[in-house]
């Protein structure tokens, strides 16, 4: 039975709550408690028999986490099995966030894409319309403006930056350094306001299109960034001292969920994740998208795997960007922001009152949208949360077929039972911030 | 401790203290609209804005709100912040339910509101269909200003609601949208015509 009295949820591939170990199969057993590779006989056989001991026992329980609990991030829910304060088996279930923007997205037209995409990670809002964007553009075949693309480029970097704020925020949150909430946070409404002067809103921005961006950057628009450039690295100066040498912050993360490179691969993680186990793995430099082949910047790698590792990371990706953002800001090319395809652009507005054609051909692509030619694509960029991908099918007409997002926290979440398995409750904590799972990518 | 002159003696002259006279009524809203404790119930992208006006920039403190509770017991305030899944609706109304009375709902964004952009198999279209909702907050997502004035809106609420009821179903907040045309402040002492009154 479900919490509040109603039949449990069930799908066609089983229950979704975790069931005691005895009515549990041994496939589904070894993947709750965290098994990845394929193991010898007699490591299964190690595995299984922790859980043949006493299974009734007073020391044994499941317990429910979530979905509305403070530290899950939004709407996840664990369900654990515990032995003492000891993690045996987790089971994280998905979908109390199931808002249906794949469909959403394919019954609306290829111009109102990114209003759907750009909600499904939010704090990241204009990586998902980038990759929506660039998958749409491989299949139209328009070669987007110089301007426009290292535009995109300055919007992600400082976008990666607000997201890793938005982890330093909530990581120290959930580890009970309070006040990183405050600091995060101031720092993060300063990226936002750039966000606002350029696209309108703090987030959910709808601001790269198809062929482009919407707008150009407003007047003082660099400056701005200046500002930004140079309040910020102090700041991350201070969360070194405030966290990074601090012998508790340490405790809590050295050696927490560790997790090897192999693992990761086998699981499909990326991201933070991926590259804290020491794996040189950016999509930025591996597979170079917008311009990122000229800009100059180090993939910042981990050791050992754990928590602390992937809260570095992050720290220093800021960094990173902050390099790369100084970088656009010298090469910024003169130009067009958006292309001149009459059938992908809408006219300007100041035509729309001069022309009658104008005014026609703005109607038309509005309610229309514009056609793409048949056939499919798949583009990734690296979002802070690892591989962000985009698979569109086209039919030729001007929704498309199906499109799909290839979320990283969903497959990031999948690592969850590997490292919370043989940690204290407290540490899985740690853990799950440590993913930085957003839910509404998840469960899209 | 009787003390020598004091209030039975010399009546109000005798108080040495600074002290509040006041209905009881009128004492007990105050103090609950000075500090309504929300829930923490954020579940998609408005949730980070509801966080925003928690940060330090915007400080919900100001209002006696800083304090998120993650328990609903210890909560008055839902603020619903987020899109509605089929399958998180039983969960909300059972939090709400585990809230004490008096208890109030803000529903933060357009999703909350009536399902928003998505209008598909897997939302429901409106929270107030599962809770009763006293505030609606508009946007995608609304901002933490806008947050703020859901919030003073319910503080003006609690203030001029009846103490032990709720308001009746099907009214709402009570509030209605006048012509601004000719109107004046009238008795609430303001000099810009008010927009807002209660019907
Ligand atoms: S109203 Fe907008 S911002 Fe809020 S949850 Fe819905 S889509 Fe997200």
């Amino acid at each position: 039975m479900g919490a509040d009295g109603s039949p449990a949820a069930q799908t066609f591939e089983g229950r979704q709550e975790m069931t005691s170990a005895a009515l549990t199969s041994a496939v589904a057993k070894l993947r709750e408690s965290g098994a990845v590779m394929r193991m010898t006989e007699e490591a299964s056989q190690q595995v299984q028999e922790t859980f043949d001991g006493d299974p009734t026992g007073d020391e044994r329980m499941i317990m429910n986490m979530g979905p509305q609990h403070p530290s899950t991030h939004g709407v996840l829910r664990l369900m654990l099995e515990l032995e003492g304060e000891t993690v045996l088996r987790v089971k994280p279930v998905i979908g109390y966030l199931h808002t249906g923007m794949e469909w959403t997205g394919e019954e609306l037209t290829y111009l109102q894409g990114p209003t759907n995409v750009t909600r499904m990670d939010y704090a990241s809002p204009i990586f998902n319309e980038l990759v929506f964007c660039l998958t749409v553009e491989k299949l139209l075949g328009v070669e987007v403006p110089e301007r426009a693309t290292w535009i995109r480029m300055l919007m992600a970097e400082l976008n990666r930056m607000a997201s890793h704020l938005l982890f330093m925020a909530t990581n120290g949150m959930d580890l009970g350094a309070v006040s990183m909430m405050l600091y995060g946070w101031r720092e993060r409404e300063e990226v936002l306001r750039f966000f606002e002067m350029v696209t309108g809103l703090r987030m959910n921005h709808n601001y790269i299109r198809c062929g482009g961006v919407a707008a150009d950057l407003p007047d003082g628009w660099r400056d701005h960034v200046l500002r930004l450039l140079d309040m910020i690295p102090p700041r991350l100066d201070e969360y070194d001292t405030l966290m990074t040498g601090q012998p508790i912050w340490r405790d809590r993360l050295q050696g927490v969920g560790a997790i090897t490179a192999e693992e990761c691969v086998a699981l499909g993680v990326t991201g933070p994740i991926l590259r804290s186990t020491g794996y040189a793995w950016d999509l930025r430099r591996d597979d170079p998208y917008l311009a990122y082949d000229e800009v100059d910047f180090d993939v910042v790698v981990g050791t050992y795997g754990d928590c602390f590792d992937r809260y570095a990371i992050r720290l220093n990706e800021i960094r990173e960007s902050i390099r790369i953002v100084r970088q656009v800001l010298d090469k910024m090319p003169k130009g067009d922001y958006r292309v001149q395809d009459r059938k992908v652009t809408p006219p300007p507005r100041a035509r729309i009152d001069e022309s009658m054609e104008a005014l026609i051909h703005h109607f038309k692509i509005f309610t229309e949208g514009f056609k793409v030619p048949e056939g499919e694509a798949y583009c990734a960029v690296e979002s802070p949360r690892g591989e962000l991908g985009c698979y569109i099918v086209s039919d030729g007409s001007s929704h498309p077929y199906r499109m799909h997002i290839r979320a990283p926290s969903f497959v990031n979440l999948q690592s969850l039972p590997h490292m919370m398995h043989g940690g204290l409750i407290a540490d899985g904590v740690a853990v799950i911030s440590s993913v930085d799972p957003i839910m509404g990518e998840v469960d899209r | 401790m009787a003390k020598e002159g004091g209030l039975l003696d010399e009546g109000l002259e005798g108080l040495n203290h600074n002290f509040l006279t006041g209905q009881l009524e009128n004492l007990i809203k105050w103090a609950r609209y000075r500090s309504v404790f929300p829930a923490t119930f954020g579940l998609a992208c408005c949730a980070i804005e509801m966080m925003a006006a928690g940060g330090p920039h915007y400080d919900l403190a100001r209002f006696g709100m800083e304090v998120f509770r993650a328990s609903p017991r210890q909560a008055d305030l839902m603020i619903v912040a987020g899109r509605v899944s089929q399958k998180m609706a039983p969960v909300l109304r059972q939090i709400y339910d585990q809230m004490v009375e008096p208890k109030w709902v803000i529903s933060m964004g357009v999703c909350a509101s009536s399902g928003g952009m998505f209008n598909n198999y897997a939302l429901v279209q409106g929270v107030d269909q599962v809770v009763p909702v006293d505030v609606y907050a508009p946007g995608c997502p609304p901002g933490p200003e806008t947050l703020m004035h859901a919030i003073m809106t319910l503080h003006e609420k609690i203030k001029d609601g009846e103490l032990t009821k709720r308001r009746g179903a099907g009214k709402g907040a009570g509030l209605v949208i006048e012509q601004r045309d000719g109107q004046t402040g009238g008795g609430r002492g303001l000099e810009q015509p008010v927009l807002l009154s209660r019907s």
